[in-house]
C-alpha cells in the first residue's frame, strides 16, 4: 500500500513537470518577444526540472545513487538564473528586444546616466 | 498507471516539438539558443521519466552532464553575441534563415 501511494506520488510530480515543459513550448512559440519567450522558458528549466527529480528520488527511493538529484537540482538552480541574465543582458545591449513590448524600462535610464557621466571627460590625451 | 506514463512521454514530446521549431523558425540567434535550453530540459526530463520507469539509476549522471553543457553552451553563445556586436553595429537578423 505505501509503495503504492510513493508511485502514484512520483507520477504526479512527473505528469506536472512534463505539463511545464509542454507549456514552455507552447510558450516559445505563442509568444513575441525573446524577453516573453525567456519568462516562459526558466518554467522547465527550475520547476519542471525540480518535479521531475523529486518524482525520480521518490521512485529510486531506498538507492543511495539518489545524491547525484541534489547534486542536479543544486547546479540547475544556481546556473540557470545566471546563463538567463546573461543573454538577456546580450540582448538588450544589441537590440534584438522589440522594445514597443516594455512598459517599464528601467535600465535605459541607467545606461543614459552612465553614459552621460562618462561623456564629458575626454582625457587629456585623446581628441 | 500506464496510462499516466505514456501522457508525459507524450507531454514531453510535445514540448521538444514545438521548441524544435522554435530553432528553426526564431529569427534572432538568442531565440535559437533559449529554445536549445528548453529542448535540453526537456531531454533531461525525458531520461529522468526513463530513469523513473524503469527503476533505473545508472544514467543519472547523464542528466548531471547535461545540465553543465546546457549552461556553458548558453553563455558561450550570449558572449559570442555580445562580442561579435561591440565593433560595429549591423541590422537586427528578423527575416534571415
Amino acid at each position: 500500500m505505501m509503495a503504492t501511494i510513493a508511485d502514484w506520488a512520483a507520477v504526479g510530480c512527473l505528469l506536472v513537470g512534463a505539463l511545464l515543459s509542454f507549456a514552455a513550448g507552447v510558450g516559445l512559440i505563442r509568444f513575441p518577444d525573446l524577453l516573453s519567450r525567456m519568462h516562459t522558458a526558466a518554467k522547465p528549466q527550475v520547476l519542471g526540472l525540480l518535479l521531475i527529480l523529486v518524482g525520480i528520488g521518490i521512485r529510486l527511493a531506498p538507492e543511495p545513487r539518489v545524491g547525484v538529484l541534489v547534486l542536479i537540482a543544486l547546479f540547475q538552480i544556481l546556473t540557470v538564473p545566471v546563463a538567463s541574465h546573461i543573454a538577456a543582458r546580450a540582448a538588450y545591449r544589441t537590440g534584438r528586444i522589440r522594445r514597443d513590448l516594455i512598459s517599464v524600462d528601467e535600465l535605459q535610464a541607467e545606461l543614459d546616466s552612465a553614459e552621460a557621466a562618462a561623456q564629458p571627460d575626454p582625457g587629456p590625451g585623446r581628441n | 498507471m500506464i496510462y499516466l506514463w505514456i501522457a508525459i512521454a507524450v507531454l514531453l514530446g510535445a514540448g521538444s516539438l514545438l521548441s524544435m521549431a522554435r530553432l528553426v523558425i526564431g529569427p534572432t540567434i538568442l531565440d535559437r539558443s533559449l529554445s536549445v535550453d528548453v529542448l535540453l530540459a526537456s531531454a533531461i526530463a525525458g531520461i529522468g521519466a526513463y530513469a523513473a520507469f524503469h527503476r533505473d539509476p545508472t544514467v543519472l549522471p547523464i542528466l548531471l552532464t547535461m545540465s553543465v553543457l546546457g549552461f556553458v553552451g548558453s553563455v558561450s553563445i550570449s558572449r559570442f553575441v555580445a562580442r561579435r556586436q561591440l565593433g560595429r553595429t549591423e541590422p537586427n537578423e528578423e527575416g534571415t534563415p
